[in-house]
This record gives C-alpha cells, structure tokens and sequence, in this order.
C-alpha cells in the first residue's frame, strides 16, 4: 500500500471514531494525525470540522443526511446562515457575512457572480461532492487569503486508494413540506495507482409553507451537479488528480428578495500535483493550478408586477494556484503555502422601459473587475512539550484591483473624478496561538491581526440595491483596508462521560466598512428610500462566545447541548447588523447497533440587539422540535441506510435573526432519505 | 542605380507641390458634411455640418465660398447672415453668432443659429447672406429645410420678468455614461429680429430619467457663462445610457428664478427641459 492510501486510512479511522462520539457536531481535529514514528510530541490546532460525509456513509452521520450543505453548515456553533429562500444561504462566520470571510473549495477560491449575494460559492457544491468542511476562526484562516472573520475550506470528496474495486451507491431522498425530490448517485473505481470517482446529485423543491400553513411563494429551486475526481499515481509517493464539478440551478426563487434567478451555473475544475518524499523533513507537497467559471442571471419576468422589467446578469471567472508544503523538523511542524489567484467579475444592468421605442436602459454594476492577489503563508507549530504548542503564521499578499471597463470606470467618476482604474493594496496577517491539555483540561490563547480589501461590491459596486434597507449602494475605491486585531480563548474539559468546549473570540475591526446614507443622492432604484455609499466606520467590535457541551448517559443514549453568544457594536456603540441573538441547541442521541435516533430542540432567545439603521427589526423568540431515526440494513452485497424525521414537529411560525425580511422559516417538515451502496 | 539615388528626391518634389496647394494641412472639415449649397451668379456657398443636416434648436454650420468663375475658394470674405422664420401672420428671426473664420489661412468660416422652431406645410425658413469681399459687397438667399428635432433640444418661454427667453442645448453631442462637459445657450428676444445672448444667468440642470421612476444623477454642474456673450458651460452626470429628460431653471444674476420648477415627488418635471435619448 502506498503513502496514500495509509493516510486516507487514517482519515477513515478517524471518521470513524467521530462517527462513535457524535453524530453532527463539531471536533477539534488533530492535524498531522499521520505522525512520524519518532516524533511522539503533537501539536493541537484549533480548527473545527464539519463532517459532512463520504457518499454511501452519508446517513450514519447526519440526522438528515441528505441535507443541503447550508444545514450542515449552519450546526456550528461558529456559523450563522443569511436565508434569502430555501437556496444557496449566505454563511458567516463569527457573525460577519461574505466579505469578512474566506470560504474555498479544497483551497480554491471561488467568487459569485451575483452582486446581490444570491450565489455564495457553496451554493455550488453539493454534500455528495464534500467530506468535510474545515472551518477556522479569524487569522488562522489566512492560508487561502485575506480573510477577517474566518475561513471555511470544504474539501472534496475522495475515496481515493481505500477502496479498491468498484463502488457505487444510490441516494435518494424526499420532503414533504416543499415536495422535494433528491436523487443522487456515485461511482468510484480504484486500483493501485489510479482511482476515479464520479457523483450526481439532483434536487427538485416547490414552493414551501412556513408554520401556519401559509405557502411562501417563489421558494421553488432546482438544480443538479455532477463532479469526478481522479487520481493517478506514479513512483508511489507522486500523484496526480483533475477535479471537476459542474453545477447548475434553475428557477431559483428568493422570496426575501424582489428577483429571482433563471441561472446560476458553475463549472469549477483544478488538476494537482501531489508529493509524498521519503525520509526528508518535508512530508507533503501539494500543487494545484485551478480554473472555474460562474454564471449568474436574475429573473423578474415570473412576478406578478415590477415596477420595471430588468435583466441582471452576472459572470465570474477565477484561475488561480497555490504550492502548500508541510513538514517537520525536529519539534517545528511547519506549512509554506504560496497561491495566487485573478479574478474577472463583471455585472449588468439593463432596463426596459415601458415605451418599447425607448432605448434600452444599461449599466455596469460590477464594471469588469480584475482582481490579482499573491500571497505567501507561513506557518510554525511548535511542540513545546507534550502538553503544550506555539503556533505562530503569517501571511504577506498584494491585492491589485483594476476597472477593465470604460463605462464601468467613467460611471464610478461620477462619485470619484479623480479615481484612477487600478489600486494596489498590500495585506498583511499574522497570528499566533498557545494551547495547552493536560489530564482532559484543555485551554488555548490566541492573538492575531489581519487585513483585508474591500470586495468587488464595496470598492466598485454600481448602484446594488439591498432589499433589507431598501438603499442602492454604491462602491467606494478610495476605501482603506479593513484590519482586526482578535484576541480567542478556549477551555475544554473532557472524561469519559463528559466533554465540554467554550470557546470565545473578540475581533477589534477598524476601517470597518458599512453603507453611509447620503442625503444628497436620489436612488436609482424604484421605490428605494435613499442612497448609501461605502464607507468606513473607526472601527466596530465583534465577540462571540460559545459553549459545546456533551454528556453520555450510557452506552446507547447520549446528550449534547450548544449555547451561543454574540454581540456586536460599533464605535458609537450602536449595533452591526446580523448579530445573532442567544442561541441554543439540545438533543438527545440514541444509538444501538444499528438503529440510532436523536431529537432535538433549537432556538433563538429574542433578538434585542438588532439594527434599525441597517434594516433590521426585532426578532422573537422561537424554538422548534426535530425528531429523527435511521436503521441500516446489510445484505450480502448491498448496504443500505434508512433515515426518516421530522422538523419543526410543532409546526411553528418562525423567523430568525438571519432571515432576509423576515421571512418565514418551513413549516413541520417530513423527510425520508434512503441510500443503497453497492 | 542613379535613378534610385534621384527617385526620393522626384517623391519629394512631387508631395512637397501636392501640399502646396490651397488645401490648408489640417481637414479643418473633419466630421462634417455638406448639406448644402446656395448660389447666386458670381459665388456658391457651401454649408458644412456635423451629423446630418439642419434641425430644430441649436446648429454649429461650417461654410466655404467659391468663385463660380475661378472655383477658387475665397480666404478673406465677410459675412453676416439672417436666417428669417416666414409664419402666416408674420416673420421672425432667431438667435444667432457672427460668422468667423475657423483660422487665418484656412478657408472655412464657422458660426451657429439657434432655430427655436421647425418648418410645416406652410411656415418655412430662409437664409439670407449679407457677405463682402475685398470691399464689394454682395448678397443670397435660399431656403433651408428645418426639421424638427427628435428630443426636445430647444425651448421658448417667457421668464417671470415677462421677457421672452430662448435655451438651447448644445453638447455633448454624443453622450456617454459618466461625466460629460455640457455645454448649452440663452438668449433672449430684443425684437423679432433679434436675438443677443444673455449674460450671467444661470442655467440649473436635473437630469432624470421618467422611465424608471424618475430617478437623478449625482454631482451635476449647473451651466454658467466663464466669458459674457459665450454659451454656457457644465457638467451632466448621466448613470447608464436611455431616455433622459434635463430638466432647466434658468435664474438671473440676482439669483431669481425666471422659468422651471424644482423636481419633488409631485412635481416630475419642469415646464422647461431637454431631452438625450443614447
């Protein structure tokens, strides 16, 4: 058996040992779990993993395996989810949306076309392509590039050299509430030195109903994605793997917003080189040159009445690469990643005017960004002793906009005469952690700093309306970078029975950039009330606070509870938007041989802390009930896993925080998700 | 080989005598076109312009006058023009510049008239030009075609000091998305012969666009005069191509409103505008 193979064992060892402890939550996750012999001294990292899971064993981890990546996602305590309609929700991390956070594909990065944030880049991905999403709180996420609040990399999945032969499972799934329909397939062929896996996965969904009975209209989604990753391998310890995935949905309503979306269409692909040396400090040397290409249309010709018909497409091309290095030397445990990437993005706007005999009315709101960032990432963990590790990274990019477009460019000079097409920023970050564990305590301390550049939307956004506060926002290239100074704490306490995790985390933003209304300026927008350009306050603060807990009762039944809370201000101690209020989580798992079955509570206490000046209002209370049970079945040759359960048993009527004019979360749900492997 | 030796000196000869003619260097017609040609019995004029021929509101023409018995054009002529508005019941002319030459030792004379209405079936305009050549003086006239503009590009009214006010837009000609250099007129009627500029007003602009719930543009520059006698000069914000009406204020020197309205939820228009459709 080759490198490879033992180390994707060693993964799966540890999948499963996640499997025993608990189903749904999340880990800390022992990097360098393929330690060297001689070395008996590691270092604990405080990234999180969400399992997501690996095709035919997706329904022993998940209370709905089938789930779209944006429910698994949001069961961490780290992550909350904007929900702008049943699809593609917008993740943040520590509270801070899409332009504070880094979110990549196996370390690719990836841009949504959509000026309006419809198209996250994990609405891209389906569970059937992912095993896990990594996430990492602030600084420690600067591998892959700037990042403030935090980095979620969701790794792809590879069977890879564990299974060898053909493998093939069928998943299917339905919902009651939404009539969706999930069909998902994946093959997988694997021999010494070459391995291929393919999937599929198709989703289909009505209209929902939220908790009184009262169906939300333009919820509808579908969509399908089909990915193969395949691997070759040569002298043993090379390996070369192309990836590709290609996605695309169709008639996507968002109910939250005034738009739907006829298209979003991803096609993401990557080829990597992969070195294993022998007997050298280096352990692992991956290289990958990547490509990916989004197209994203909005579609208002399916609702009743618009004030005025448009067609708002969008398009977002990235290539990029990175060269990531581990290894170790004596006690140092040391990652080098040096990546790149240039991105095109580029958005229309054209008008039809009542009057056909009109001309066309047309603008750039994304005038053809191009964006270059080079960074180089260094990263030391230092083994102290066998209780304790210093961690130490940093990172040193150079961030180049530049305004390809003409019109694009003498649009923005409207606002800024002066503004020249292209603007260089450099990005510093640097960060360093101390954990400590001893006899099942564990304690961790971090302090980092960290910049980022405004996004697309905040340096050259045209007239981008925001339906939350109703104000058409317009990009400001003169806008500092934003930077953080965070500090992290956690403390954990683990028996046999018991484990407890608190972590918490405070972020010091300044330059810290929101849309400023200026009175002086008329909305494009129909109906908008006012104009906001971006901006930068002093600085704003952000702290999270988190606690995981878990209790095993007996052999068979365990419990686990979550708590959460955050609070942000800025520096007129007025609060930021999307601040989640307390939130909690409880459920009561149950597992015997092959029968397991969890239910659970989840809710919201009242948000108080909300943000009228960003368009929020206050948020009641809310909790809800699910209950699910699953039993798998072997026969000779076919595995198969049955899973069933129903959300929101009490059919309440719900929002929360995170919901896009509030609008109301599903109603009781059933489900059943069936799966067979072969 | 003496021959090659010789033949660039030949080309040189030859070119040096072809721009040695009466063409001036520079096309001092560029861009434009001819439109038209007036003749009396000793002299033809030809009338030059950008973008097609004469239309309601605010024309820059070029011209050139030719011997007929030569066909030389003529370097040191001096005009002055009338054009006169023929109506049922009476005539009327219309604001105007003096006619000047483009440069010293070109040929081209240039000049503009601010036709503030157009012809139908039974009102038309003619052009009469008055010109002198070397102390002799001469005459023609001829009638012109004055169509009316597609987009409202000139405007008549009586201001509130009942005096009776003409604004024309002038530039840019072609608009783009951004910032451009606007560049419009105001005069006034002395009489029904004439026309002078008024000075020191100011022309307010507010660019909207009816068509998507009447929005504006950021950063416009109302129009002023830098040099009294001369047209006025601004900056027109338009945020994506389409239909846009520029609605007008024009104050006097104290500041008074004389004619337009502040656009309010209530108010969608003034009663005075131009129009761009691009």
């Amino acid at each position: 058996m080759n490198h490879f193979g033992r180390n994707n064992f060693t993964i799966f060892k540890m999948k499963n040992f996640i499997i025993i402890i608990g189903l749904c939550f999340l880990f800390p996750k022992i990097l360098f779990a393929q330690e060297k012999e001689t070395d008996t001294i590691t270092p604990k990292d405080l990234t999180e993993v969400i399992v997501i899971g690996k095709k035919a064993q997706l329904y022993q981890k998940q209370a709905k395996p089938l789930a779209t990546i944006d429910e698994y996602l949001q069961q961490s305590t780290k992550i909350d989810m904007i929900r702008r309609g049943s699809y593609a929700w917008e993740p943040m991390i520590n509270n801070m949306p899409t332009e504070r956070t880094l979110v990549t594909i196996d370390g690719m990065r990836i841009f949504g076309a959509c000026t309006d944030k419809m198209d996250p880049i994990t609405s891209y991905v389906e569970v059937s392509n992912l095993s896990e999403a990594t996430l990492k709180s602030g600084q420690q996420g600067a591998c892959h590039g700037a990042t403030i609040g935090g980095s979620v990399d969701l790794q792809r999945n590879r069977a890879g050299f564990s299974n060898l032969g053909w493998n093939a499972a069928v998943n299917t799934g339905f919902e009651t509430n939404s009539k969706q329909k999930i069909v998902g397939s994946a093959i997988n062929y694997a021999n010494n030195s070459f391995y291929i896996d393919t999937d599929f996965m198709f989703r289909d969904a009505e209209n929902y109903t939220a908790g009184n009975g009262q169906e939300v209209l333009f919820s509808q989604f579908r969509k399908f994605n089909i990915s193969s990753t395949s691997g070759f391998s040569f002298d043993k310890n090379k390996l070369l793997e192309g990836s590709i995935i290609y996605d695309k949905a169709t008639d996507v309503g968002y109910p939250a917003l005034p738009m739907d979306v006829s298209l979003a269409e991803a096609l993401i692909t990557s080829l990597k080189f992969e070195y294993v040396p022998e007997s050298s400090p280096i352990e692992n040397w991956e290289t990958k040159i990547y490509y990916n290409t989004i197209t994203h249309k909005m579609d208002d010709t399916k609702r009743p009445s618009v004030p005025i018909h448009m067609d708002m497409p969008g398009w977002s091309d990235t290539f990029g690469f990175y060269s990531k290095t581990k290894g170790t030397l004596r006690n140092h445990h040391f990652i080098a990643d040096l990546n790149s990437f240039y991105n095109r993005s580029v958005a229309e706007m054209t008008m039809y005017p009542a009057d056909s005999n009109e001309k066309l009315m047309f603008m750039y709101t994304w005038p053809d960004v191009k964006t270059l960032y080079t960074a180089l990432f260094l990263e030391d963990n230092i083994a102290l002793n066998c209780h304790s590790s210093l961690k130490f990274s940093t990172s040193l990019g150079n961030h180049f906009n530049e305004v390809a477009s003409e019109l694009g460019l003498e649009s923005l000079r409207i606002f800024y005469p002066n503004m020249k097409a292209s603007k260089n920023r450099i990005l510093p970050s640097v960060s360093s952690n101390y954990s400590f564990d001893e006899n099942g305590f564990s304690y961790g301390f971090g302090l980092a700093y960290g910049q980022r550049a405004p996004s697309v939307s905040e340096g050259y956004g045209f007239y981008l309306f925001n339906s939350f506060d109703t104000y058409d926002y317009i990009g400001n290239p003169e806008l500092k970078n934003e930077n953080s100074l965070e500090t992290s704490v956690s403390m954990g306490y683990k028996t046999q029975k018991w484990s407890a995790k608190m972590s918490a985390s405070y972020f010091h933003i300044s330059n810290y950039i929101v849309g400023k209304p200026d009175a002086s300026l008329v909305p494009m927008t129909i109906g908008a009330s006012g104009v906001k350009i971006y901006t930068a306050l002093d600085y704003a603060t952000i702290f999270n606070t988190d606690l995981n807990l878990e209790y095993q009762f007996s052999d068979f039944i365990q419990w686990k509870g979550q708590l959460v809370y955050s609070y942000g201000k800025d520096f007129e101690n007025q609060n930021l938007p999307f601040i989640s209020p307390l939130r909690y989580f409880s459920s009561l798992n149950f597992k015997k041989e092959k029968f397991l079955s969890s239910i659970a509570v989840q809710g919201n206490a009242t948000q108080t802390q909300f943000s009228p000046f960003y368009g929020e209002d206050r948020t009641p209370s809310y909790a809800i009930l699910n209950f699910d049970a699953g039993y798998s079945l072997d026969f000779e040759k076919v595995k198969c896993g049955l899973k069933a359960g129903v959300e929101n048993i009490l059919d309440t009527y719900y929002s929360t925080f995170s919901d896009w004019n509030n609008i109301p979360r599903k109603g009781r749900n059933f489900f059943l998700n069936v799966s067979f492997s072969f | 080989m003496k021959f090659l030796r010789i033949l660039p000196l030949v080309l040189l000869t030859i070119l040096a005598s072809c721009s040695n003619n009466e063409e001036p260097a520079v096309d001092e017609l560029y861009g434009l076109s001819k439109i038209k040609e007036i003749t009396n019995t000793t002299h033809t004029i030809e009338l030059y312009k950008h973008m097609g021929g004469l239309e309601q509101g605010y024309n820059e023409i070029a011209l050139k006058i030719k011997d007929n018995a030569t066909n030389q054009y003529i370097k040191n002529a001096t005009f002055t023009w009338t054009p006169v508005m023929h109506m049922a019941t009476m005539n009327h002319s219309c604001p105007k510049s003096p006619v000047t030459k483009v440069s010293t030792d070109g040929l081209v004379y240039e000049g503009y008239i601010v036709f503030q209405m157009a012809q139908n079936a039974t009102e038309y305009w003619d052009l009469k030009i008055d010109y002198t050549i070397n102390g002799t003086s001469y005459t023609m006239t001829s009638v012109i075609d004055v169509p009316a503009s597609a987009k409202q590009r000139v405007t008549t009214f009586t201001g509130s000091d009942g005096v009776r006010y003409i604004a024309a837009y002038v530039d840019p000609h072609h608009p783009k998305v951004g910032v451009n250099d606007m560049v419009a007129g105001v005069w006034k009627m002395q009489d029904m012969m004439t026309f002078p500029v008024v000075d020191n007003y100011k022309l307010k602009i507010d660019p909207r666009m009816p068509s998507m719930g009447n929005h504006s543009s950021p950063n416009n520059v109302d129009l002023v005069q830098t040099v009294a006698g001369d047209l006025y000069n601004g900056k027109l914000s338009l945020t994506m191509t389409g239909y846009w009406k520029i609605n007008l204020q024009l104050l006097n020197a104290a500041g008074t409103v004389l004619k337009g309205e502040t656009i309010t939820d209530a108010v969608p228009a003034s009663s005075i505008y131009f129009e761009i459709e691009f």
